[in-house]
Parts: structure tokens; C-alpha cells; sequence
């Protein structure tokens, strides 16, 4: 089977931003990466389909060419090739010209599937994944935490707020992977090795015009000072007290 | 006057909550608001939201088969013959399953989990965090319909005596992907993202069989539902549907408890819009103290049992 995984570099969790003299940029010098953290399950879930199913693994991004660094890991995890699509623009990229320029690569791979993340966790769109199957016209599920892929189709379930729901689809397909699909494996040093022979190409694209523009980037309001309101059991009164009568929650 | 159409989710027979904060919002941006709703049980639904702003309703009653490409396509041709310069819908699952989709039939970016929105005038603008809550951005679309997802809880409900036309709508067929069945969640639980209290615990908790602690406060108070930090998660003490952080659950409750969660950066990117947060730690220094508006310090064995009594003696006097 044709497969591809869709990873993002983003900076880490930890990061604190800072904004840009400018007011409408991130300034992200001494920022570190790391692939997106669904981006994980994404890769790993597609060396499982090539272990089961056969085929080959294409790892893609669309991003700075420094995010061959994450691309090399997933291929010592197991992944066969990788290809950055160098993106001069890609700290401002909307989703929709994220989805539209990977769509059109994915369609010249051949994809069967396509595994992405739940979420970049930069810009938290949750969005690429089914703007993708769409502009294709593929299946697509979202936030899937469990897959039995079969030749030509499969079977996902996927977490809602009601439970979780099985549902069937035709390939190809978008598959965006949460959490507890399953537990990504860790690169070996023979991965490590055998990741140096494999092919890492880097291509240019056509580009597509974003539809937003950043008019201004803030600090989230600072919450107002809170307060220790006691020590133990014995402050529960006190906290009782705060909750009706201060912040009239009960 | 502009059009909104707002996709309407609704569950045992009452629209979601998140979806009326979106009918709100519409109503509110002063727009002619056009709902949309699916499934054979629709029309019953259909008919309460004109009260929440809706001018028509669309009613897509179906075949009985569910499919988010079909239902995307749906809402997308309602977009269109109605003219609409706008298309909400709640940033719930089903809400950031399909308005991806919707996007994409209308060639148009998607701006998701939105915070604000300004449209009079001008570009239209949309608020939304970026980087878990890190940054707030104010991003101006020129999108040809500005499709949204609104986060719960964050919009009022518009609530008043309107009514609204009805009208039925065909369902699309050649569908991609097919729901075959939903095994429901056990006792009708609250989900996290929509409750209006969380109650979440974490590593201070010590083992799983002390969450029913948790449990038990989050029962007192009727409409809480139960949270829990990735380290309970990873240690498969609690479903991971429970987790809040940024790689879990964005939650924006009236009222956030947390019990034995140390405010790791990660947590904190899931919580911090909550209007009141509590915290309860025995270490006076956790970091989850600074973002708490009231905090206990204490051993959290001694102390959520108290808190538990004190608001099930509350809620008895009413
Ligand atoms: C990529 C990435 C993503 C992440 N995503 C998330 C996420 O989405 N959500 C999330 O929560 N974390 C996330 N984390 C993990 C995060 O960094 C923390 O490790 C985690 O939140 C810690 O959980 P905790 O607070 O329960 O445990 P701890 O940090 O161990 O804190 C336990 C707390 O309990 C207190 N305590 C102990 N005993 C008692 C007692 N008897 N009574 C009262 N208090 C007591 C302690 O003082 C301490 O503050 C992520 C990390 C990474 C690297
Ligand atoms: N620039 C990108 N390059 C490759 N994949 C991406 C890119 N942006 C988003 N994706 C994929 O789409 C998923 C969801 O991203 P988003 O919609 O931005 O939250 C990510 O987890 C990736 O799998």
C-alpha cells in the first residue's frame, strides 16, 4: 500500500513566545522543535499499516528545510522516504494553503492513505486533515483512536463528546490520528543507520495564497491575583465562602 | 443584511448548549441566521430555534445513514443558496470534523476554535489562540465565506421569543465514510469541553481507586464533569476523553477544580481561560497556584471529602 504521513514541526510545549516588535509576529529566536506531538502517532501508525499490509511509508511536510531533522527520525523509526516541500512562508501559512498544497503532492505520490495528526499544537487548527480528504475527494476520519485497515478500505473509531463512534470508509483516506491510537516506538541506534541511506528530497511547490492575515498578536489577559484562602479542611468554609459570594459559581 | 448559517448539533433530542452560543454569536453580528440541522429527530429541535435567533431552519432529515463528507456537502450547498457570508458551527467534534470540510467545498480558509468576532465592517476579524492559549491572535480573513468554529462556552446564548420558518431539505448521496454504530459513553456522563464545572485530578491523587474522591466532588455539584492531568492518563489510571492540557482537552468551564495537578505549562494551555479556577495542592509553591484564583493548601485526602459535604449541604438547601 502507498502510504504517507503528514508531520508538522512545531515548537516545543514548553516554549514561552514572544511577540515580535512588530505586534503581529512570533519572535522565535531560542525557540526549540519537535514534530507535532499527533504527528508521532501519525508516523507511527503508518510503519504499522506498511507492517501489516506491505508497501511503503513516505513521510511529507511542508515547512523549513531544518525539519529534516524530525524527518530523519521517522525514517530510523522505520519510514522509507521523506520530502520537504520548502515553504520560504511557513510561519504564516493558513490552513487552507497548507491543505491545498499538500493535497496536490499527496495526489502526485500516489497515497492510498494518508495518516495526519488530530492537531498541529502550534497553530491548533485541526483542520489540514479533513480540508485535505476534501479538496480530494477522499474519505477522511478524524480524531481516530482506533484502525483496522484492509485492502481498498477500513474501519475507525473515533472519540466524540456522546462516545465513540465506528465508522467505515473506502480508500483513499484521511486519517487523523489522537491519542491512544497507539504508542510510537522509539528509533534504534540500527534505525539511526540505516535512516542515513535513505532519501530525503527536498522540492519546491506552487504556491497558494494565504486568506488571513495576522492584524495583532497578544498575551492572553493576565488572570487578576488570586489567593490562598487556607490551610487543610479547615479553609473549605473560607473557599465555600469565595465561590458564592465572590465569584458566584455556586 | 448578511447571512450566517450555524450547523446545529444536537443530542437526545435538545440542541447542544455550544450550538446555541453559535446561534448567539450570529444573532449577535447582527445577521439574518439560517440553523441547520440533521437526522430523522430534527424537526423537534428545529422548532426550538427560532427562540435562540434562527430566521429559517434547515432541516435535513436523511435516510437514516450519518456521514461527515455528506453532511459537509450538505451544509455547503445551504451556504451557497443562501447566500451566506459566514458559516459557524461549536468546536466540538462533529463541529471540527465537518467545518474543515465545509471550508474546503467553499474554497475557503477555516478559522478554528475562535475566541471573538468582529464583522462589523470592514475585513471580518476573528480572535483565537494560537500556541495553546500562549498567544491571542486578531486575524483578518479575506475568505469568501468566513467559516468558524466557535469555542463552547466562550459565546452567550441569545435567548428570546422569536420563531422560525421550517423548511426540509434533501440529503446528498455517494458517501465517503458511513457511521455504523456510536457505542454511547456509561451513565450519560458530562463531557469535559461542555460542562460548566471540571473537577480534575492528578498524580497527587496517588492511585485510580482515589479518583472515585474526584468523582464524588464532581457528583455534589450536579453538572461537573470529571478531568485528569496526562500524568493519570500515561499511567492508564483515567480515559485519556478526560485529559485537559494541550495535548488533551481545551475546557473554558464557569469553575475549575484542581486537585493534586502541579500547573505544568502543558496543563495549564487546557484551563487557563476557565472564568474561576481552584486549585488544591499540598505544596504551597506548585506553579498551578499562580493561575488559581483561589487556592487550598493541603492534603488533598482530607480536604475534597470537606468540600465534597460542604457543597452537597449546600445544594440541599435549595
Ligand atoms: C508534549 C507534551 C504534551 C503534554 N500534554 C499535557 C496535557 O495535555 N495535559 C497535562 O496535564 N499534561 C501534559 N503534559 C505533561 C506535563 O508536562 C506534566 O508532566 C503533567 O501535567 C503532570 O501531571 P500532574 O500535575 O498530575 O503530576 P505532577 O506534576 O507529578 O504533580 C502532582 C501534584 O500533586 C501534588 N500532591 C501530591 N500529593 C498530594 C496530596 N496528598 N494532596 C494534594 N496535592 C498533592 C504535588 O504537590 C504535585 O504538585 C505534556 C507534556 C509534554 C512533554
Ligand atoms: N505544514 C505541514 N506539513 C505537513 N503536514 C501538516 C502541515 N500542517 C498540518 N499538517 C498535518 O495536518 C495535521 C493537522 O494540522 P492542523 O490542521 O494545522 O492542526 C498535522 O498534525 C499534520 O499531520
Amino acid at each position: 500500500m502507498n502510504i504517507v504521513a503528514c508531520v508538522k514541526r512545531v515548537p516545543v510545549t514548553e516554549a514561552q513566545p514572544k511577540i515580535a516588535a512588530d505586534g503581529k509576529s512570533v519572535d522565535a529566536t531560542g525557540f526549540e522543535y519537535m514534530l507535532s506531538f499527533y504527528d508521532d502517532l501519525a508516523v507511527e501508525e503508518a510503519i504499522r499499516a506498511k507492517e501489516k499490509l506491505g508497501g511503503e511509508v513516505t513521510v511529507l511536510t511542508l515547512g523549513a528545510s531544518e525539519a529534516s531533522k524530525e524527518l530523519r527520525d521517522a525514517l530510523a523509526k522505520g519510514a522509507d522516504k521523506a520530502t520537504v516541500l520548502k515553504d520560504p512562508n511557513w510561519a504564516a501559512r493558513d490552513a487552507r494553503s497548507t491543505a491545498k498544497v499538500l493535497a496536490k503532492k499527496l495526489q502526485e505520490l500516489g497515497a492510498e492513505v494518508v495518516f495526519m495528526g488530530r492537531v498541529a499544537t502550534d497553530r491548533d487548527n485541526a483542520a489540514v486533515g479533513p480540508y485535505v480528504a476534501t479538496v480530494l475527494g477522499w474519505a477522511c476520519v478524524t480524531d481516530v483512536v482506533k484502525l483496522e485497515l484492509a485492502a481498498g478500505k477500513g474501519k475507525a473509531w473515533r472519540e466524540t463528546e456522546d462516545g465513540v463512534e465506528t465508522i467505515e470508509f473506502a480508500l483513499p483516506a484521511v486519517i487523523t490520528c489522537d491519542k491512544g491510537l497507539n504508542e510510537p516506538r522509539y528509533s534504534g541506534l540500527k534505525g539511526i543507520m540505516a535512516a542515513k541511506k535513505k532519501p530525503i528530497d527536498e522540492v519546491a511547490f506552487d504556491d497558494v495564497a494565504n486568506q488571513q492575515s495576522v492584524a495583532k498578536l497578544e498575551f492572553p489577559p493576565r488572570r487578576k491575583d488570586g489567593r490562598i484562602v487556607g490551610q487543610g479542611a479547615a479553609g473549605v468554609p473560607a473557599l465555600i465562602d469565595a465561590l458564592r459570594n465572590e465569584a458566584k459559581v455556586l | 443584511m448578511t447571512t450566517i448559517v450555524v450547523f446545529v448539533e444536537h443530542s437526545k433530542g435538545q440542541a447542544r448548549r455550544a450550538s446555541l452560543e453559535a446561534l448567539g454569536a450570529a444573532k449577535a453580528a447582527g445577521a439574518r441566521v439560517v440553523a441547520a440541522v440533521e437526522g430523522s429527530d430534527a424537526q423537534a429541535v428545529a422548532s426550538t430555534l427560532g427562540r435562540f435567533g434562527a430566521e429559517r431552519v434547515a432541516v435535513f432529515a436523511g435516510d437514516g445513514r450519518v456521514s461527515a463528507d455528506r453532511s459537509a456537502r450538505d451544509l455547503a450547498a445551504l451556504v451557497r443558496e443562501e447566500g451566506a457570508t459566514a458559516c459557524f458551527a461549536a468546536a466540538t467534534s462533529s463541529g471540527k470534523s465537518l467545518m474543515p470540510r465545509i471550508a474546503a467545498t467553499l474554497d475557503s480558509t477555516l478559522h478554528s476554535d475562535c475566541t471573538g468576532l468582529d464583522l462589523t465592517g470592514g475585513a471580518p476579524k476573528v480572535v483565537r489562540p494560537w500556541l495553546a492559549g500562549k498567544l491571542i491572535a486578531t486575524l483578518e480573513s479575506s475568505a469568501p465565506v468566513l467559516c468558524a468554529t466557535l469555542r463552547p462556552n466562550t459565546f452567550a446564548v441569545q435567548e428570546g421569543s422569536g420563531s422560525a420558518e421550517i423548511v426540509a431539505k434533501p440529503s446528498s448521496s455517494d458517501l465517503k465514510a458511513l457511521l455504523v454504530s456510536i457505542e454511547a459513553k456509561t451513565g450519560g456522563k458530562l463531557d469535559v469541553k461542555e460542562a460548566p464545572i471540571v473537577v480534575s485530578g492528578g498524580r497527587g491523587m496517588k492511585a485510580p481507586e482515589h479518583f472515585a474522591l474526584i468523582e464524588e466532588l464532581a457528583a455534589a455539584f450536579g453538572n461537573a464533569a470529571v478531568g485528569a492531568s496526562r500524568a493519570v492518563v500515561d499511567a492508564g489510571w483515567r480515559p485519556h476523553a478526560e485529559q485537559v492540557g494541550q495535548t488533551g482537552k481545551t475546557v473554558s468551564p464557569q469553575l475549575y477544580i484542581a486537585v493534586g495537578i502541579s500547573g505544568a505549562i502543558q496543563h495549564l494551555a487546557g484551563m487557563r481561560t476557565a472564568k474561576t479556577i481552584v486549585a488544591i495542592n499540598k505544596d504551597a509553591d506548585a506553579p498551578i497556584f499562580k493561575v488559581a484564583d483561589y487556592g487550598l493548601v493541603g492534603d488533598a485526602f482530607e480536604i475534597v471529602p470537606a468540600l465534597t459535604a460542604a457543597v452537597k449541604a449546600i445544594r440541599a438547601q435549595r
